[in-house]
């Protein structure tokens, strides 16, 4: 961690001789970054707002109202949680290119326009796909709050006189507040760090973001020192925002919020249950029903854009993907070894320094939990710039192994394993291991019969959660990976620079079948859903 | 009597090893079957549309059992990054390196990342498909082509050149492809610039098209009808397309289209060095060469090999013809200049 982000560091202001600015002079003088700098601004500020726009109602919605289908709703926010932002806007580009697009063909058929109902190269294209899959931060958060909030202080505002929606706004909106604030810094964080989907949405349409700015420094001739002095920026950019969540958060507590105790009323929706149910159904076919349909056919079909009817089915694309495109196999093997490694060295690790951290067992346990959270603030493509730089020269070379990947996986996934592990172990009530002490068990003893049994299904989440995480990494793997440590989203990318559509969609399927096997494990293991709120 | 005899003896065995001889250098370097077959893989970087490459990997495969072909196709600069890349790292991984960029071998060979090594049969190869030196070879070739949707355009008012692409009405109707990525554009890009200036691509960029990185991808895109016209594009993948039913129809402008010849080289620092001299032959071979002319609609620069009737014969088009020295030193100013005109 260290090494890298000081080599990024080094490396963007060293000159020929000596030490120099100058870099960041071409950075920020050159009208395309600027440009670049300016593009990504706007994304991350309108995913923020979009998201909030469309996860906060959602939430509210299953939380506290009766709107039916509420299992359903809450099952498809977590799978577009879990759908991998790329294959989401890949499928988009065959919904709603202005042209061939489903979308745009079914609205000229149906009024006959000339001009296209949307176009998704362009920055509301854009922002749209974004938000679809980043709105689920938002939702999480929300969700989570409503969930705490008893609803004895809207009860007293009712009984005072207030109307359903003076009572809304007075006093429920304040309470959530610093949950929508917080998703909102999530999403934009999201945003900023996100490669794939301004790679395969903004390039087409002749714009950059920070990210594939970046990407594209790294092309021959390679200018690492220009990669890295723009990493900086998109590096200030998160640890400020984080700072400002963490303040926010910090600060508006409420005595209300986090306690167990009473009991939450649920809002009859009258007349407009049905209403609202459409509304997050059309959220989630936007989200998931269209874009997973069209990868499906686009599978089976011989042309995508063509109606899929007998002559146009096929299978080729199947057996072209498994046995005749030699870097599938050896794409899958990395990436279940890479997942599985990482997932299984990544839960033990922060179940560790979890326990640790929980149990205070060293001096300056608050420094272990700080490390393990740390790298949250670091985008995958700065992280794998940073790792480019340290690992491609001596002491370590490891560029060209998977090793390089390795690291950089367990660093990105470090936080959400260890925010995971960490509410396992503080849910264990140190009472059952201080009986087991009484009663004369080592600490060891104590930790195998009483801990150990007790945050097992905790520590199995974490492992699904980085593992997840490591089948849809892009963003650094696409800067690190060799032709001989390809990974699957690696691949993916690869096919879309050709236009190999059903190849892509053979491999996008394989990968949701993956990610959807990991969730539904996850899901046995805990009994309960991975989102985190009560329903 | 008998030295008469022996004297006509000599004079056959003369004539024979005159006839054999000139043959012999070229065969210098002949395969080591059984050395390459312990080597056991050859790691072929290439830039030969994917399908093509896999088609090319499985007819060697089969031809030498136990030697397997590790195919790794991206663009012709991605490629040459991943090489340069993996040098720096002192990982030696690609015994086989073939782009669309005659540009690339031109610096690969002046830092000495080149082996020397002439495939069987391309002294009948024509000049532009040889280096002087022995170094790199072309493997094939293709023009750049206009093509466009028939359900979409029809042919009267399709584009008939390349200066037709700059009339406002094909303004958000069409694709190109990018020499940032592609070998093939690339080329294209400086054979246009001859041909027009930079002022034609900075109009052309005023006419708002979508940008795609593979030369390969605009075919998809004009067969979708994502964009019924594409500016530039390797012709024999909207050969292809057509082949396979799709509304596609080629043009090939009358200013003449500009050609590109895509070497193919060993890797100095080869790790199987004997798979990759006998991959390279085999790749060389008619059969090989009359694969890529049939099944992908390639142009190559054997003699013999037949193309389909369908087709026009290379000697039929006006071809635009890069030098590849020029193409090394101004890529930089392309990919650049090309940026700075369609933004991305």
């Amino acid at each position: 961690m260290g090494l890298p982000l000081g080599w990024l560091v080094q490396m963007s202001v060293s000159g020929e001789s000596g030490y120099t600015l100058s870099r960041y002079q071409t950075v920020f003088g050159d009208p395309a970054l600027q440009k670049a700098l300016w593009n990504t601004v706007v994304l991350a500020f309108w995913v923020g707002v979009a998201s909030v726009a469309v996860g906060a109602p959602l939430a509210w919605l299953t939380a506290r109202t009766d709107v039916p289908a509420r299992g359903l709703i809450r099952g498809l926010v977590l799978a577009s949680f879990v759908t991998p932002p790329f294959l989401g806007a890949f499928a988009w580009v065959m919904l709603a290119g202005p042209n061939a697009g489903y979308v745009n063909r079914l609205w000229r058929g149906v009024t006959g326009a000339e001009a296209p109902l949307v176009n998704i190269f362009t920055m509301p294209g854009l922002i749209f796909v974004v938000t679809i899959y980043t709105f689920p931060y938002v939702y999480i958060m929300v969700a989570n709050t409503l969930a705490l909030i008893a609803s004895d202080l809207e009860e007293a505002g009712a009984i005072l006189g207030a109307g359903r929606l003076w009572v809304a706004l007075t006093i429920t909106f304040p309470m959530v507040l610093p949950a929508l604030v917080s998703g909102f810094i999530l999403s934009v964080l999201q945003a900023l760090a996100l490669f794939g989907s301004p790679a395969i949405l903004a390039l087409p349409a002749g714009f950059h973001t920070i990210t594939t700015q970046i990407w594209s420094l790294f092309q021959f001739p390679p200018k690492v020192e220009m990669a890295a002095a723009f990493s900086v920026p998109l590096l200030l950019a998160t640890i400020v925002l984080l700072w400002l969540q963490k303040r926010l958060l910090g600060r508006r507590g409420y005595a209300a919020v986090g306690g167990k105790g009473g009991r939450r009323r649920v809002i009859p929706l009258g007349a407009w249950r049905y209403p609202a149910l459409g509304a997050c159904l059309v959220v989630m076919a936007a989200a998931i029903f269209l874009p997973y349909g069209i990868l499906a056919k686009a599978a089976f079909s011989k042309a995508w854009a063509q109606p899929l009817t007998w002559d146009n089915l096929t299978l080729a694309n199947f057996t072209f993907t498994f046995f005749e495109y030699s870097a599938t196999r050896d794409a899958v093997v990395n990436t279940l070894e890479l997942g599985l490694l990482t997932a299984t060295v990544g839960a033990g690790l922060v179940a560790l320094l979890a326990y640790i951290a929980s149990r205070r067992l060293v001096v300056g346990y608050q420094v272990v939990a700080f490390l393990a959270l740390v790298p949250v603030v670091i985008p995958g493509v700065v992280l794998a710039v940073a790792l480019f730089i340290a690992y491609t020269r001596p002491p370590f070379v490891l560029y060209g192994t998977l090793w390089i990947l390795f690291i950089a996986y367990l660093t990105k996934e470090m936080p959400v394993g260890y925010a995971q592990s960490d509410a396992t172990f503080r849910g264990i009530p140190p009472d059952l291991e201080d009986a087991g002490r009484i009663l004369g068990a080592g600490r060891l003893r104590v930790l195998g019969d009483i801990t150990g049994p007790l945050a097992r299904s905790g520590v199995i989440a974490a492992w699904c959660f980085i593992f997840i995480g490591v089948i849809r990494e892009l963003s650094a793997s696409i800067i690190l990976f060799t032709p001989n440590t390809k990974v699957m989203s690696v691949v993916l990318f690869d096919l879309k620079e050709e236009g190999q559509f059903g190849a892509i969609a053979v491999l996008g399927l394989l990968m949701l079948a993956l990610t959807f096997a990991t969730v539904t494990l996850v899901q046995a293991v805990l009994g309960r859903d991975v989102l985190g709120a009560r329903d | 009597m008998p030295c008469r005899a022996a004297a006509v003896l000599l004079a056959v065995l003369l004539a024979v090893l005159l006839a054999v001889l000139p043959a012999a250098p070229a065969r210098a370097q002949a395969p080591n079957v059984e050395a390459a077959k312990k080597e056991g893989k050859v790691v072929w970087y290439t830039s030969l549309a994917l399908p093509s490459a896999e088609k090319v990997a499985k007819l060697f495969e089969a031809a030498y059992p136990g030697i397997k072909v590790e195919v790794h196709r991206t663009g012709s600069q991605r490629i040459l990054q991943r090489v340069m890349q993996e040098l720096q790292a002192n990982i030696k991984n690609v015994d086989v390196i073939h782009t669309s960029d005659a540009g690339h071998f031109v610096l690969l060979k002046e830092k000495k990342l080149l082996a020397r090594h002439v495939p069987a049969g391309v002294e009948t190869f024509p000049a532009g498909f040889k280096d002087k030196d022995g170094y790199y070879f072309g493997l094939r070739a293709t023009v750049n082509v206009i093509a466009y949707n028939t359900q979409k355009v029809s042919g009267a008012e399709a584009p008939k050149t390349w200066k037709d692409l700059l009339d406002p009405k094909w303004k958000g109707k069409m694709v190109t492809a990018h020499p940032g990525y592609s070998g093939v554009i690339a080329t294209h890009v400086l054979a246009l610039v001859h041909l027009h200036g930079w002022e034609y691509f900075q109009q052309l960029a005023k006419n708002n098209l979508m940008l795609v990185q593979s030369a390969v991808d605009p075919s998809g895109v004009v067969a979708s009808g994502e964009r019924p016209v594409a500016v530039n594009g390797g012709d024999y993948t909207f050969y292809q397309s057509k082949k396979k039913g799709n509304p596609v129809e080629i043009v090939y402008p009358k200013e003449g289209v500009p050609l590109v010849v895509s070497p193919s080289a060993i890797a100095a620092f080869a790790p199987h060095p004997n798979a990759a001299r006998l991959f390279t032959d085999f790749s060389f071979t008619k059969d090989v060469q009359q694969v890529m002319a049939d099944s992908e609609g390639l142009y190559t620069g054997h003699p013999e090999v037949k193309y389909p009737a369908d087709k026009p014969k290379l000697n039929e088009l006006k071809l635009l013809v890069s030098d590849p020295d020029e193409l090394e030193k101004r890529s930089e100013e392309i990919k650049k200049r090309f940026v700075e005109f369609f933004g991305a």
